[in-house]
């Protein structure tokens, strides 16, 4: 059993958490000149990291999207970054 | 290579000190090869296997970064089937059911390919709906699916739950009688031992760490032990795959997940099926030496480890007392994990990728074990010919590309 932390609920069980995506990805645009390769890369390809990855979960119950950094390999878990906090960030 | 047959078995029976060889050697590598094969599983095993025999290309090793046979090979829960949705699918899997019925006499090493019959249950009469779908899909396409009523399945599975306040009572079903289940260890062994038999090096704890390209061409590989060369590369490392290629700059349509089994203690026969329950997940069969083999669903976070995680394994075993309450008596002896290679649509990966020379056999998921031969037979038909096989052409890595998956998550409600 393994613990995550919503950025809203605070740290919860596992099992009220499902996977998305692997984070860091950017749609690109605009769509009239993205290649078939392109957008099947955007839309398919993962890097699936041994180690530490960042990734977008959802907390089902309060349904908040998050960034999740933690490792594939040792399951320790890093942080949880809500995706309105990373997004300020990065502008 | 020494041939088993009766004769083989009595005389050595009768020395006192019987005289059986090794079934394969214990290769060294050589500095260059034809072909090198990257994972010495099932899958790998049976490449080197098919290039040897269907191609005539000998000169080849197999790389294992441990022994070979104990990663997927070695976890699976050792199911036989082709009872799935769509043509591509169909014609790929029951490639390697056909395969398997022939494999023990082909190999000539006893792979106890028994097939028992592979049977789904349903619960509502939406599901038995589904189960009309699939049979029809089977029909069609060319391979056995019979429907069975809620009385045929109890006939066959007299232990079900049939408490009156059972959650998930008997339906109906459906049922591939061709399917079953092989030993998987002498899977890998057999063709281990028939490719050794024709020469190839099965190199073992020889980890790869890096590739050799020239002029944007792969030209071998540098390992644990060493550089070692060939012009062409076969990769069938199930999880692996994506931590190998991503040295050659490619990302894969593939997330890794862990996937649990579980084993209870041997007791008499009493399960000749194996059984899957439409509304647990769970799927259940007794192994030859009785114990009950099951497991389920993934788990839910993407891992590369080998360990499984609680609430996976409560939803199996849950569902499993559900299905069957008297094995609530047993005792659970082992309980182990796998790592698979998930792709989103549940369709493996056949094919080249942007690095010429190098090939790739992956992205089986939960059900690699059922698709050695035919993994094998289309990987060494690719690196053999430098093109498709017409069975493996869907499968190939541009199918993200187009647009055109085979999408058997949906098709035949597999359990990822």
């Amino acid at each position: 059993m393994q613990i995550f932390e919503c950025p809203f609920c605070g740290e919860r069980n596992e099992t009220e958490f499902h996977f998305l995506t692997e984070a860091g990805k950017e749609r690109p645009e605009p769509a009239e000149e993205v290649s078939d390769s392109r957008w099947a890369e955007y839309l398919y390809l993962h890097k699936s990291p041994r180690g530490k990855t960042s990734e977008i979960w959802v907390h089902i119950p309060c349904g908040e999207f998050f960034i999740l950094q933690r490792d594939t390999v040792t399951r320790e878990v890093y942080q949880s970054i809500s995706l309105q906090d990373y997004q300020t960030k990065k502008v | 290579m020494e041939n088993y047959h009766i004769g083989s078995l009595i005389t050595q029976g009768l020395k006192k000190k019987p005289s059986w060889k090794p079934a394969w050697r214990k290769a060294k590598a050589k500095p260059s090869y034809d072909v090198i094969i990257i994972g010495g599983g099932g899958h790998g095993l049976a490449t080197a296997y098919y290039l040897a025999k269907n191609h005539g290309i000998k000169n080849v090793a197999i790389l294992e970064k441990g022994p070979i046979g104990l990663g997927n090979t070695g976890r699976n829960t050792t199911t036989i089937r082709s009872n799935y949705f769509y043509p591509e699918s169909v014609a790929l899997y029951d490639l390697s059911l056909r395969l398997y019925e022939n494999l023990s006499k082909e190999l000539n090493f006893n792979i106890m390919f028994s097939q028992r019959g592979m049977m789904m249950v349903a619960h509502t009469p939406t599901q038995m709906e589904i189960c009309n779908r699939i049979a029809n899909a089977m029909v069609i396409n060319g391979v056995d699916g019979e429907l069975l009523t809620a009385r045929q399945v109890m006939d066959k599975i007299p232990l079900w739950n049939k408490k009156k306040d059972a959650r998930y009572k008997c339906h109906g079903g459906i049922m591939q009688n061709r399917g079953g289940v092989a030993r998987h260890d002498a899977v890998a062994w057999g063709y281990a031992r028939a490719a050794d038999g024709f020469g190839v090096d099965i190199i073992e704890n020889c980890m790869v760490e890096d590739f050799l390209l020239e002029a944007g061409r792969v030209k071998g590989v540098i390992t644990s032990k060493g550089e070692i060369r060939a012009d062409r590369i076969g990769i069938a490392a199930a999880g692996g795959t994506p931590y190998l290629v991503a040295k050659l700059g490619q990302n894969l349509p593939i997330l890794d997940y862990a996937l649990q089994a579980f084993v209870t203690e041997p007791i008499k026969p009493c399960l000749d099926v194996v059984v899957l329950s439409l509304g647990t997940g769970t799927y259940v069969l007794q192994s030859d030496k009785g114990e009950i083999v099951f497991g389920g669903g993934l788990d839910r976070i993407p891992t590369h480890t080998q360990r499984g995680n609680l609430p996976a394994q409560e939803t199996v075993v849950s569902g499993l007392l559900e299905m069957f309450p008297s094995f609530g008596q047993l005792k659970l002896l082992r309980q182990w994990a796998g790592v698979v290679d998930v792709v989103p649509d549940s369709s493996p990966l056949i094919g080249p990728i942007d690095t010429p020379g190098v090939y790739i056999n992956c992205g089986w998921g939960t059900g690699g074990f059922k698709a050695i031969p035919a993994g094998g037979w289309l990987l060494a038909h690719l690196i053999a010919k430098d093109e498709h096989h017409f069975i493996s052409e869907p499968f190939d890595l541009n199918r993200f590309n187009t647009g055109r998956l085979i999408d058997e998550a949906t098709g035949s409600g597999i359990a990822h």
